[in-house]
C-alpha cells in the first residue's frame, strides 16, 4: 500500500445549500492520496452532495475545495472517474457503443481501452445487449467500467454496489483495493460497510450534512449510520 | 489531455442519430404532429390555388414550427434519462461540440419531416411554385437553422425548470419572431414569384450568424448551470 502523505482533497469550511435545506454544514477535512476511503452515513447525511461536489458537478455555497492540487473542483473532473446513483449510461446503446462514445470524450482513440475496462469489471464486451435490458447489477459494473475509462487519478463512486451480487461485489473491492495500490485515491460511499471490512483505509462518518468521525475500523463507528448497518 | 471539437460532435451527433434510429421518438411524434396540422387545415378552407400561394408560407411553416418542438423537447430528454449528461458535464469535451452535434442533429431531423411533408402540402393546397425553387431550399434551410439553434439552446436552459415542455415555446417563439416573419414573408414571395426573396434571405442568414454565434458563446454557461 502506498502511504503517500500528499492530500488529495482538500476542504474548507464547505457548505451546500438548497433552498432552506443545507446538505453540507461547513465540512473541513483532509483525505491523503493513494488511500481508500469509505464514506458511511444515513440517507440524508449528505455523502452524494459530497461527491457531486468532489467530481465538480454542484459548486459549494460557502467554503472551498482543493482537489488533486487544484483549487477549482471543475478543472481537476477530468482527471476524476465518477459513478453516480443513475448509471449515467445510454440505455439504447450496448455497453461497448456507450464506452465508445464516453472515450471519445476524453480523446481516447483506443477501443482496446474500452474493452480491457469491460472485462476488467467483469462483464463481455461483445454483449449486443442494450444497457437497458442489463439486470441492475451489470449496470452498476458497466458503470463502474465507464468510471475507469480515462484511468482517473481519483475514483468517486456513490454506493456502487448497491443491487451487485455478493461475489460480483467482492470482485468490484478487489478492483478498488488494486487500484488503491497503483496509487489511485478512492472514495466511496456506501451502507454496505462489511464490505469494505479490511479494504477501506478509513471509514469517515457523517452526519447532518457533516463529518462526525473517522476510525480505520468500521465497527468503531458511532452513530445512527453504524445501527442502520 | 486534448479533446477535439470536431471528432467529438462527430461521435455525440453519430450517437443522436443511432439512438433516434433504435427508438423513432422524435420523428414519429413530429410527423404526426404536422400531418394533423395539414389535414386539420386542409379540412377548415378550401382555398383556390392563387389563394394557396398567399397562405402557404404561414401554414407551412406554423405545421414545422410547432412540429419541431417535439424534436426540441426530445433532444435534451435523452440526456436527462440517468443523468447522462453529468458524464459530459465532468469529462474535457468542449462544450459547444455537445450544442452543434445537438442543433445539427435536430435540424436533420426537422429537414426529413419538411421532405416528408412537402409533397403532401402540393397535394393538399394545391401548390405551385412560381418564383425560383433554389431561393425557396435555401430559405428552407436557413428558417430551419433558425428554428433549431435557438431551440436547442433554449431547451437546454429550460432542462432543469420543472415544467420543461411549457417553457421551451414561451422561450422559443418570441425570440423567433423576427425569423418566422422571414420565412412566412419569404416563402409567400417564392410561391407567388411577385417579390424579391432576397431580403427575407438576407435577413435569415443574419439572425442565423447572429443567434449561433450568441448561442456557442454561451452554451458553457447554460450547461455546467446547476
Amino acid at each position: 500500500m502506498n502511504d503517500s502523505p500528499k492530500s488529495a482533497i482538500l476542504l474548507s469550511g464547505l457548505s451546500k445549500q438548497f433552498g432552506k435545506f443545507a446538505a453540507l454544514r461547513g465540512v473541513t477535512a483532509e483525505f491523503a492520496a493513494s488511500k481508500f476511503y469509505c464514506i458511511l452515513g444515513d440517507n440524508g447525511a449528505g455523502k452524494t452532495t459530497l461527491l457531486r461536489t468532489l467530481a465538480g458537478l454542484s459548486s459549494p455555497t460557502r467554503g472551498t475545495v482543493s482537489l488533486l492540487s487544484q483549487k477549482d473542483a471543475r478543472a481537476a473532473s477530468p482527471r476524476i472517474g465518477y459513478m453516480a446513483h443513475p448509471s449515467l449510461l445510454y440505455d439504447e446503446l450496448s455497453g461497448m457503443e456507450n464506452l465508445l462514445y464516453f472515450a471519445c470524450l476524453y480523446g481516447i482513440e483506443d477501443e482496446a481501452r474500452c474493452s480491457d475496462a469491460i472485462l476488467e469489471v467483469g462483464l463481455d464486451p461483445a454483449l449486443p445487449r442494450p444497457v437497458g435490458q442489463y439486470s441492475q447489477g451489470m449496470r452498476q459494473r458497466l458503470s463502474l467500467a465507464r468510471a475507469l475509462l480515462n484511468r482517473p487519478e481519483m475514483l468517486l463512486l456513490d454506493e456502487p454496489f448497491s443491487n451487485v451480487d455478493l461475489s460480483a461485489a467482492q470482485a468490484m473491492v478487489r478492483l478498488l483495493c488494486d487500484l488503491r495500490d497503483a496509487g489511485k485515491t478512492v472514495v466511496v460511499t456506501t451502507h454496505q460497510a462489511a464490505l469494505l471490512d479490511g479494504a477501506a483505509d478509513e471509514f469517515v462518518w457523517m452526519e447532518g450534512g457533516a463529518i462526525v468521525n473517522r476510525t480505520i475500523d468500521w465497527k468503531s463507528g458511532s452513530g445512527s449510520a453504524s445501527e442502520l448497518i | 489531455m486534448t479533446v477535439d471539437l470536431v471528432r467529438v460532435g462527430r461521435a455525440t451527433l453519430i450517437k443522436d442519430l443511432r439512438l433516434e434510429w433504435r427508438s423513432r421518438d422524435v420523428i414519429n411524434a413530429m410527423l404526426f404532429f404536422a400531418l394533423l396540422v395539414v389535414v386539420i387545415f386542409s379540412f377548415s378552407f378550401d382555398p383556390t390555388a392563387e389563394e394557396s400561394r398567399h397562405i402557404a408560407g404561414g401554414l407551412i411553416w406554423v405545421a414545422f414550427l410547432f412540429a419541431a418542438v417535439v424534436a426540441l423537447n426530445q433532444t435534451w430528454a435523452r440526456e436527462l434519462r440517468n443523468d447522462v449528461l453529468d458524464a459530459y458535464r465532468i469529462s474535457p469535451a468542449p462544450s459547444n461540440a455537445l450544442f452543434l452535434a445537438k442543433a445539427i442533429g435536430n435540424f436533420l431531423f426537422v429537414s426529413i419531416l419538411e421532405l416528408l411533408m412537402t409533397p403532401l402540402f402540393v397535394v393538399f393546397y394545391n401548390l405551385r411554385v412560381l418564383g425560383s425553387a433554389s431561393s425557396l431550399a435555401l430559405l428552407a434551410a436557413l428558417g430551419t437553422w433558425a428554428l433549431v439553434v435557438n431551440g436547442t439552446f433554449f431547451a437546454a436552459i429550460s432542462l432543469r425548470t420543472r415544467s420543461r415542455e411549457i417553457m421551451l415555446p414561451l422561450l422559443l417563439f418570441p425570440i423567433s419572431i423576427p425569423a418566422i416573419i422571414a420565412m412566412v414573408n419569404g416563402t409567400t414571395a417564392i410561391l407567388t414569384g411577385e417579390d424579391s426573396a432576397r431580403f427575407w434571405l438576407v435577413l435569415l442568414g443574419t439572425y442565423d450568424v447572429v443567434f449561433t454565434t450568441g448561442s456557442m458563446l454561451l452554451f458553457e454557461t447554460v450547461l455546467h448551470a446547476e
